[in-house]
């Protein structure tokens, strides 16, 4: 994973709750392994019935066609648990996500593509949002994550919460399995206890 | 210290504290479907890791399995690709894989309970996020991303932070039409498609020990659509009857050990949960969302809301919601016109959804110009609902009858509504888009779902007397 530390980008407004995966990252018609995920990223909202570019959809704005950081409402997210809907930001060069609150599983995600989840707090987040509204992505913001901080035109510096573990994780970059590695030791013991306990989990067998 | 149900089974599986901060929990149980499997085995293979215990992990064909008979692998071209690389992932790495053409190939949410693979107390992971389907076996389920599931091929287990409890009370009789997809619609209109984020949820109370264990999955299928992380019920005599024989659960003396361990699996008294929320389910009706989140439900004599009776946080979304669905606040449900109808997917598409719609259906027809289906949710299930004759009822009366696999659900094999149509499905998600390009979906049971098939509108089971012979 690549690690994180800071990154500056254009921050774009998505200002809605409970954006869903689906509507992040459409299931096409057209589809394979290799999937173009730079296309993918809002596929449906970003046109219009025609097929043609919605010249409305904030992501299609001039000003926002290279977006560094997306600025969204609560449980962002939503519903799928599908990677795709953060490998999309990622093609897009959407490293950050601010939101009120994101969905359990695509926080998970995030986490685990160095890309950064802020969780902003309902006053903050309202001031932060009308900021980058008023922005309208006339000048880049900074987010700093070793410093916790989001810096930018129209006001002071935004400070933000993550858990130490995961921040650590981001900056790091770790490579999750390789630290899940280091407790092999515990694994196996784990499963001998299991196997004493319970032997019925540590085995399938089809009794046909 | 009294214990809930969730912390017994967690604390169990608990094989350590990682060196930041997560907990390593064991998934005793693993099912890959072929959409993000590739994905794994390609990173595995890059990384020359092998799958650590692939004797405890399993593999389906559902997400792009084309439905129409006779189907194989090129039969949805989006998917042949897909498929294939499942299978050759599960060889390379001896993976049993349930393929497209076994005889027990599914969903995996259907198949891994019939077959008895997830047993209660049993930790389940899917790289799907309706996971939790399992639970209504008692097992402790978490859907997860591509990633995550390369990580559980690698390791056996996942590094989650420990969720929250929440206990979910359900009491009161269900009225004859109302189940479990009711229930669940009207607890996530309740407290929102956020409002279990961050927690795990037990669902009790004597409505959920009435209901059938096929229900109790439905109930804990929808449970993510109100945000939980997992949801489960706990097992009592009803769970261990409906597992005894299943090809994959422990026989014999070891039967007899499980039994008397899951015996143990329950909430101790007082034992303290972060949430509670009860819901008296005697008086309800059967519920369908108007909407497009699974939050924008109503009963199914309600009319659509007037924005100015919700709460202030739901109105932007209910407002984006009217033109998608082409909906006006006070429209009544009943009697919208109906194009498509569709009765399958991991969260209604076992043998009682089937019978139940079924009933409904038999003796009578689609109406002129509503495109029905029933989409079984494994192929066992198929074959069952064959031997009584089901497959006659539904295509007698002009419904689709397909085979196997998740469908019109996500459209993933191309099974999809066409621009505008309105269709009642027994799925899970009615957000916009997700059934095909600007479909508007109303979730609901199966009998409402058969009885507005045959009505050719949004119907009330209640109001059709069971069908002819």
């Amino acid at each position: 994973m690549e690690p994180f530390s800071s990154h500056t980008g254009v921050a774009v407004p998505l200002i809605k709750d409970d954006v869903n995966t689906d509507q992040i990252a459409p299931i096409l018609h057209s589809r394979g392994l290799k999937e173009d995920y730079r296309s993918m990223l809002f596929h449906r909202a970003r046109r219009r019935e025609d097929g043609s570019e919605d010249p409305d959809f904030v992501l299609n704005k001039p000003q926002f066609r290279s977006p560094g950081i997306l600025v969204t409402g609560q449980n962002f997210g939503a519903g799928s648990s599908r990677e795709s809907a953060v490998w999309s930001m990622l093609a897009n060069g959407i490293r950050v996500i601010v939101a009120k609150s994101f969905a359990d599983i695509y926080h998970e995600n995030c986490l685990q593509n160095g890309l950064l989840p802020i969780v902003l707090g309902g006053g903050v987040s309202d001031a932060f949002i009308a900021r980058v509204i008023a922005v309208d992505g006339a000048a880049p913001f900074t987010v700093d994550l070793a410093a916790q901080t989001i810096s930018g035109p129209g006001g002071a510096d935004v400070a933000f919460e993550i858990a130490a573990a995961d921040r650590a994780r981001l900056l790091e970059g770790l490579d999750d399995i390789g630290l899940t590695l280091k407790h092999v030791d515990e694994i196996v013991s784990w499963e001998r206890r299991a196997q004493a306990a319970q032997p019925w989990l540590q085995s399938t067998w089809d009794s046909r | 210290m009294q214990r809930t149900l969730f912390d017994k089974i967690w604390d169990f599986h608990r094989v350590g504290e990682r060196t930041d901060g997560r907990d390593l929990l064991y998934i005793d149980r693993h099912v890959l479907h072929e959409l993000h499997a590739h994905h794994a085995f390609a990173r595995l293979e890059k990384q020359a890791r092998r799958v650590r215990r692939a004797d405890l992990t399993f593999a389906v064909q559902d997400h792009t399995v084309a439905t129409a008979p006779g189907r194989d692998d090129a039969t949805n071209p989006s998917g042949s690709a897909f498929i294939k690389a499942m299978r050759e992932g599960c060889r390379k790495n001896g993976i049993r894989l349930f393929d497209i053409d076994d005889p027990e190939q599914g969903i995996s949410h259907v198949v891994a309970p019939e077959l008895g693979i997830v047993l209660p107390g049993a930790t389940h992971a899917v790289p799907d996020s309706h996971a939790s389907t399992v639970g209504g076996v008692g097992a402790l389920a978490f859907g997860c991303g591509t990633t995550e599931l390369t990580h559980i091929l690698a390791t056996q287990v996942m590094a989650l932070k420990r969720p929250k409890r929440m206990r979910v009370r359900l009491d009161g009789w269900l009225e004859a039409h109302v189940s479990a997809k009711d229930v669940a619609l009207r607890i996530i209109a309740e407290i929102g498609v956020a409002g279990a984020r961050g927690y795990a949820v037990e669902y009790a109370g004597s409505a959920v020990s009435a209901m059938p264990i096929e229900q109790r999955m439905t109930l804990c299928n929808l449970n993510i659509e109100m945000g939980g992380r997992s949801g489960f019920v706990a097992p009592d005599d009803a769970t261990f009857a409906w597992l005894a024989g299943r090809p994959f659960v422990p026989q014999g003396a070891r039967w007899d050990r499980a039994l008397a361990h899951w015996r143990t699996l329950t909430t101790d008294d007082g034992a303290v949960f972060d949430r509670e929320i009860a819901l008296d389910c005697a008086a309800l009706e059967p519920q369908i969302t108007w909407g497009t989140d699974p939050s924008q439900v109503v009963g199914i004599s309600g009319r659509v809301p007037d924005p100015a009776t919700l709460d202030p946080g739901r109105r932007a979304a209910a407002e984006s919601a009217f033109g998608y669905m082409d909906l006006a606040p006070g429209t009544p449900l009943i009697g919208l016109p109906v194009d498509r109808v569709f009765i399958g997917s991991c969260t209604n598409s076992r043998l009682p959804d089937l019978q139940v719609a079924a009933a409904i259906v038999r003796g009578r027809r689609v109406a002129e110009g509503v495109v029905a289906m029933v989409v079984p949710g494994s192929s066992s299930v198929k074959r069952e609902a064959e031997a009584l004759g089901l497959d006659r009822v539904f295509r007698e009366a002009g419904f689709f009858w397909g085979e196997s696999g998740c469908s019109m659900c996500a459209g993933g094999n191309g099974d999809r509504g066409l621009p505008g149509e309105r269709c009642i499905s027994t799925t899970n998600r009615n957000f916009e888009n997700r059934q095909g390009a600007k479909v508007r979906t109303h979730l609901a049971s199966p009998v409402t779902a058969a009885a507005s098939a045959i009505a050719g509108r949004i119907a009330d089971a209640r109001q059709i007397a069971p069908g002819a012979a």
